[in-house]
């Protein structure tokens, strides 16, 4: 198999566009790629603060190494979830991809700020973990955006993330998520712009691109991801990818282009009207938030347990660590708050 | 050959060479689409021939959980 542009033996296969590439020109096609879709999408403008949420995972990794080759002003966001030496080493090879290119790095520890690990709010308010773990991240990573000023919000997930979702909720005729699939999620008041560059790369092309270009990264999975229902459907994918390639994209791109479209306009006379947070001022539909009303029964309970003094009550705002060009220790200090510094 | 696996989990294999990437994987039982094969710092594609004194990787580029 020989490289499709310049026929040097090839090293990685992109079979749904029935071509391979040696190292170099797969590294090419792989940054293009993404700036394609950048460009495209209007995701982001040279000018912008761009925060990415960097897990250490592969996929977060490229995209924040990928974000940086093409020039964008980038901050990591990762946050401390407790899950152990998980999360410990999660942290290791996030800092040490900052430091080594001198990248900002802002960390927020949740155990540090709201006294609870993901283990144990799961734990206490008897929810899935990665049902309280998801919450919790997109609550930490919008708030983050929102008073730190930046102008979005760019997260790592790929063809295999976005199409695995779809079949999900296809399956299960989620129509409510079926309507916020798009690669580009607009701001709104007190809601960051999200994009997802990566979404038409798939995990195999990821790794490729993680592996020939040696970012450091997690290659562990977090304990808590093994059974998840995820996996099941990016396993039935990829089957069906294997016997035709292609089937992926096109089942995520086309539901975009034809499907999602009409669902929104078919919904729109459903969708509700956004609301401040009573608690912290956030959007949500109802009088409290989702994410403080899950971390007030976490704390109701680990109250009676006597893990959390009586009197504590539960602070949604999230407690920073700043570290500039990935080095040093960093501070901790809450975020400003509200008015976006720039 | 010697296959190292990933899977994440670390796992060892002893396979009879020479044969093609994609006759290993399928020894394996492993979906192509879902792993990455190295043999040192190369990367390999399905048709490569690899020798019975080779060391392989493979890699999963599987990933689980809500992102
Ligand atoms: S697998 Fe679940 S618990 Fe683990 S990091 Fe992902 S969402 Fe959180
Ligand atoms: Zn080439
Ligand atoms: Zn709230």
């Amino acid at each position: 198999m020989k490289c499709a542009v310049c026929g040097r033996k090839a090293a990685v296969e992109v079979r749904r566009q029935g071509r391979a590439f040696c190292p170099e020109h797969y590294l090419e096609w792989f940054e293009h790629q993404v700036e394609r879709a950048i460009r495209r999408h209007r995701m982001l403008k040279k000018e912008d603060r761009v925060l990415v949420a960097v897990s250490g995972g592969k996929d977060s990794i490229a995209l924040w190494e990928v974000l940086r080759r093409l020039g964008f002003h980038t901050t990591g966001l990762h946050i401390q979830l407790g899950i152990a030496d998980y999360s410990k080493r999660a942290l290791e090879a996030t800092r040490r991809f900052a430091e080594e290119r001198s990248l900002p790095l802002i960390v927020v520890d949740l155990k540090e700020t709201y006294r609870l690990t993901i283990p144990e709010l799961a734990e206490l308010t008897r929810r899935r973990t990665c049902s309280v773990c998801g919450l919790t991240k997109r609550y930490v990573m919008n708030r983050v955006a929102v008073e730190e000023g930046f102008d979005v919000v760019a997260t790592g997930h790929n063809l295999d993330d976005e199409a695995s979702v779809l079949l999900g909720n296809v399956l299960h005729w989620q129509t409510d998520a079926l309507v916020r699939q798009d690669p580009v999620l607009p701001a709104k008041e007190k809601l960051a712009k999200r994009v997802k560059p990566l979404y038409l790369l798939t995990e195999r092309e990821i790794l490729a691109y993680t592996l020939l270009r040696r970012l450091p990264y997690q290659h562990e999975e977090c304990p808590f991801a093994a059974g998840a229902k995820s996996l099941l459907y990016k396993e039935a994918l990829n089957k069906l990818e294997t016997a035709m390639p292609g089937t992926k994209q096109a089942f995520l791109e086309q539901y975009l282009k034809k499907i999602e479209p009409v669902l929104q306009k078919g919904l729109s006379a459903e969708e509700v009207a956004l609301r401040e947070c009573e608690r912290c001022g956030y959007p949500t539909t109802g009088e409290v938030c989702a994410f403080c009303k899950t971390w007030d029964h976490a704390y109701r309970w680990a109250k009676r347990k006597g893990r959390i003094p009586g009197e504590v009550r539960f602070e949604a705002e999230p407690l920073l660590t700043f570290i500039p060009e990935g080095k040093g220790g960093g501070d901790a200090r809450p975020a400003p708050s509200q008015e976006p510094a720039g | 050959m010697r296959v190292v696996l990933r899977t994440p989990e670390r796992e060892e294999r002893e396979l009879k060479g020479p044969k093609k990437v994609r006759e290993v994987l399928e020894e394996l039982g492993i979906v192509p689409e879902g792993v990455i094969v190295a043999r040192g710092e190369e990367l390999l594609t399905l048709d490569d021939e690899v020798a019975d004194d080779d060391t392989l990787e493979i890699i999963s580029a599987v990933s689980g959980g809500k992102r």
